[in-house]
């Protein structure tokens, strides 16, 4: 099966929420609006033609200063029996920075949500455990966004374990034989 | 021999059998500790060997240097006790330990007229010394307060308590067929029957045995309470130094004292089998020693290859295993031995 | 006046593994509440192996973020690079030639065999089996000797480039390997029989873990947990990468989904890695190992910088910059690495940096699936599930 046909079922059951659609070297991007995003992965997850039941990667794209929906929530999910690859792009603007939830429908999305949680702050509601997975849990900042440095010296907003460590560090050399 | 030797010095009466006993002590305790110290380089020798590496090599010419440095090393160690431990418990556990390990030495007779206690309840003592044991499992680990050693502590506990019942039941069976409980006249008994050794007749009380004997002494594949790669140590994780060595020595003295009980019932102890010395005169020669050590050696042996072999039973087999399957065995060898005994 | 019953509390214990522990395979903390032996709620806590490689890929031309790949799953490192590299040639589309295909392919079977061997041994020793673990990291020392003698490093190689690999293999390497798939089925066969069959082994492994075909794909497993739980889906099979079109291999599947199905396909999967290897080295066609049709992204060779101008402007534009005619656009690439699928997802905005590189790690979605498969068995069982899912940190904190 060809993934211009899923789009075309897409574009049949969902006409007013695609944007857009981009092609490049053979795979297909469905660019749609976030606000029924769960249903439309519902539906892809469900119907027995189509069957998109591996959900591969689920990722947070900044695109700062080139767009205006600053986030973009990607999707991309396979077909097992029709061997098929989809990437779906949710926008995602900036000041109003929420996106439902699929790890109802796919599991396997708990994990990658909560991580685009830590590194982009999107939120993505109706998740059963929204918190911090690969940095701390009391980290400042969303370090994937463009506008955040790569590396710099933080100063006051540098992480409180950090600034601990070097101080335990300054303590212990007084037992440091000379 | 002993006595004779201080008397020749000018000693008499009561105070011979004394310092005689107190000489007798001393050997014993001196050869145990050597013992274990020269185990636990066997063990190194016999695992790197079986997983394809050399083992101790460096300290002394092929590693035999190492025990010596493991013992200074102990006793340099820094002796820590954890901040919120219950101090005196803390201290006493281990003490408890190589006490009910040492104890049990006191009956075992080494050859022929060398014991410590020629007693008639031998091997009662014997049980009674190493039910002890887990008074200090529990209380190291209850007195480290922390998680990981109560967790050790209570399944060793559990571990050893179901398994003393097997241990003792398969036991039944040579004391019927030696009617005695005396562990001298155990193996004198033996040497009754053309093999000489009870394991022939008792292989079932002999499997079960062998099998508590592992549980009893926390080795693989029972050695879940001390599972390095899940409780790190188990239930003397928090004990570092000299009593850390004390825990580790009454593992080695269990294991000692359990090998030496299945070579004195099952194997004969330091007699040779009627039918060998029939074979092969000369070997009568040869003391009685000689035959009890290379018993326990190869006892001792077989404890280390199935610790490299194995893997670890999951704690709900190790106790279905107990319960449901060597109690029953042990019960069933102590009827058949019972009904052969009346009939025959 | 409270009875003696309800003044006595039960309360779950709280226990933490980890971060240094001797059973997790690198730095995985798990906070387990349990009651007894069962446990109640597990919680792993991950990412103290995070350094930021996506956010230092952006920054780097695609050359140059090549070795920060190596260090994702830095066991088998090779199939990471070749990965990254496949997943840059589509990007551009161009096409690695043929003899560099088949020495990829080599590449990425010796590092499976050599990721499965680590598993193998860290898993049994888990276990209690301390043997196996010297003997699976015996046959993996005549695997590193191979990685240097070929590439110069043991672990972190940089060997596939993009548009080809570094340099051709030398005919020392191919005999060496050769004699390397004679002996070790042999080696493995003897490896097995001491767990295979037994009894403690099969007690420990079989029903554990268990996980379903429908809920394995529904959680996004790929790899052999996929395959344990019977689901017939290889991407080595599905969209043939490098040379895997042209060589014949049996993909292993599993029936219950149990941790002692899983152990059996990674077991066969190494057989059929010899199998592939033998056939790559039987089949390797002449010819040169680097894309010629790649100029704009490979550097040029180093006698040429010497003695030609235009050699030397292009070495200095792909150092400074990257590759200038990049075209605009994202693709998604996964190979088929020896923890699962390994994905890919490069958005390039014309510049020779990528604007965005999603690594999509096969460790990170196995680590998430812990809490379902621990809460409700036994302590010793979450250490056999910590090794079956087989995961490796830096792959999943990235």
């Amino acid at each position: 099966m060809n993934p211009k046909d899923a789009v075309e079922k897409i574009r049949e059951r969902f006409p007013e929420e695609i944007r857009e659609i981009k092609e490049h070297n053979g795979q297909i991007s469905v660019i749609i609006r976030r606000d029924r995003v769960s249903d439309i992965l519902k539906y892809l997850h469900s119907d027995p033609f189509l069957k998109f039941d591996l959900l591969k990667d689920l990722c947070g794209v900044d695109y700062y200063k080139k767009k205006d929906p600053r986030f973009e929530v990607v999707y991309h999910i396979y077909s097992l029996q029709n061997r098929c690859l989809l990437r779906l792009r949710a926008e995602v603007p900036e000041d109003d920075c929420w996106i439902q939830s699929v790890s109802d429908v796919y599991a396997g999305a708990n994990w990658p949500e909560r991580e685009c949680y830590d590194l982009f702050g999107i939120v993505f509601k109706g998740h059963p455990d929204l918190r911090r997975v690969l940095l701390p849990d009391d980290w400042e900042g969303y370090p994937l966004r463009k506008d955040y440095p790569l590396q710099s010296d933080l100063g006051e907003r540098e992480w409180q374990g950090y600034l601990d460590v070097i101080e335990l560090a300054k303590k212990n050399m007084e037992f440091e034989t000379k | 021999m002993i006595e004779s030797v201080i008397s020749s010095l000018g000693i008499s009466g009561f105070a011979v059998s004394m310092i005689a006993l107190l000489v007798k002590i001393a050997i014993v305790f001196g050869v145990v500790m050597l013992h274990v110290a020269y185990a636990t380089y066997f063990e190194r020798k016999v695992i790197g060997h079986v997983q394809l590496r050399l083992g101790p090599m460096t300290v002394g010419p092929h590693g035999l240097l190492q025990p010596i440095a493991d013992g200074i090393k102990s006793f340099f160690k820094e002796d820590i006790i954890p901040s919120g431990a219950d101090r005196h418990v803390f201290k006493i556990a281990p003490v408890i330990s190589v006490f009910a390990a040492l104890g049990c030495l006191a009956v075992v007779p080494f050859f022929d007229g060398f014991v410590l206690a020629n007693i008639n309840i031998g091997l009662l003592y014997i049980f009674a010394m190493s039910s002890l044991s887990a008074y200090g499992i529990v209380m190291a680990g209850w007195s480290s307060n922390s998680k990981y050693s109560f967790l050790g502590g209570l399944r060793s506990t559990a571990q050893v308590i179901s398994y003393e019942v097997a241990l003792g039941l398969s036991l039944v069976g040579v004391m019927i067929m030696s009617e005695s409980l005396n562990l001298t006249q155990i193996v004198e008994a033996q040497q009754k029957y053309w093999h000489g050794m009870f394991i022939i007749p008792q292989f079932l009380g002999a499997f079960v045995f062998m099998i508590a004997a592992f549980a009893e002494t926390n080795r693989a594949p029972f050695d879940l309470p001390e599972a390095e790669s899940e409780l790190v140590a188990g239930f003397f994780v928090e004990y570092s130094g000299m009593r850390f060595a004390l825990f580790y020595m009454a593992e080695y003295i269990g294991m000692l004292v359990m090998s030496s009980i299945s070579v004195l019932c099952f194997a004969g102890g330091w007699t040779v089998p009627p039918f060998v010395i029939n074979a092969f005169p000369s070997l009568a020669a040869v003391p009685g020693i000689v035959w009890f050590m290379l018993k326990i050696y190869f006892h001792v042996f077989v404890y280390y290859w199935i610790r490299s072999t194995l893997p670890r039973f999951r704690y709900d087999h190790l106790m279905a295993l107990g319960w449901k399957v060597l109690i029953p065995l042990a019960l069933l060898n102590i009827v058949i031995t019972a009904l052969i005994k009346y009939f025959c | 006046m409270p009875t003696q019953k309800e003044k006595l509390r039960k309360k779950e214990l709280t226990i933490n593994m980890g971060p240094q522990h001797p059973a997790t395979h690198g730095v995985l903390r798990l906070e387990l509440d349990i009651d007894g032996e069962t446990v109640v709620k597990c919680t792993p806590h991950v990412g103290y192996l995070h350094r930021g490689t996506e956010k230092l890929g952006e920054n780097r031309t695609y050359l140059s973020a090549l070795p920060l790949t190596d260090r994702l799953d830095y066991i088998s490192s090779m199939a990471n690079n070749v990965g990254y590299c496949l997943a840059v040639e589509r990007l551009f589309g161009i096409a690695a030639p043929e003899r560099a295909k088949f020495i990829r392919t080599l590449a990425s079977e010796m590092s499976r065999i050599s990721s499965h061997l680590l598993w193998l041994g860290t898993h049994a020793l888990d276990i209690g089996a301390m043997t196996v673990f010297l003997y699976a990291f015996k046959e993996r020392e005549w695997i590193l000797d191979l990685f240097e003698m070929l590439t110069g490093a043991r672990l972190t190689v940089t060997y596939p480039r993009i548009g080809g690999v570094r340099n051709d293999v030398s005919e020392e390497f191919l005999s060496s390997l050769y004699k390397f798939t004679e002996e070790f089925p042999k080696n493995i066969l003897e490896y097995e029989t001491l767990i295979d069959q037994n009894r403690i082994w099969l007690q420990r492994t079989k029903n554990i873990g268990i996980i379903t075909a429908d809920e394995a794909i529904n959680w996004g497993l790929t790899g052999p947990m996929l395959r344990g739980s019977g689901v017939d889906y290889d991407l080595r099979k599905y969209c043939p990468y490098d040379a895997y079109d042209q060589v014949e291999f049996d993909v292993p599947l599993g029936k219950n989904g149990d941790t002692y199905d899983r152990y059996r396909c990674r077991m066969e999967e190494m057989r059929q890695s010899i199998r592939i290897i033998r056939q790559c080295i039987e089949k390797l066609p002449q010819g040169p190992v680097m894309s010629p049709d790649a100029p704009k992204l490979t550097l040029p060779a180093k006698e040429r910088i010497l003695k030609d101008m235009e050699a030397m402007i292009q070495h200095f534009v792909l150092i400074s910059k990257g590759p200038i005619s990049a075209p605009i656009g994202e693709f998604y690439s996964a190979i088929e690495a020896s923890k699962g699928e390994l994905g890919f997802y490069f958005i390039s905005d014309g510049t020779g940096k990528p604007y965005r590189m999603r690594l999509r790690s096969p460790s990170f979605i196995h680590a998430s699936i812990l809490p379902k498969l621990c809460e409700g068995s036994l302590v010793a069982d979450v250490i056999a599930n910590i090794g079956t899912i087989d995961i490796v940190l830096g792959e999943c904190d990235r």
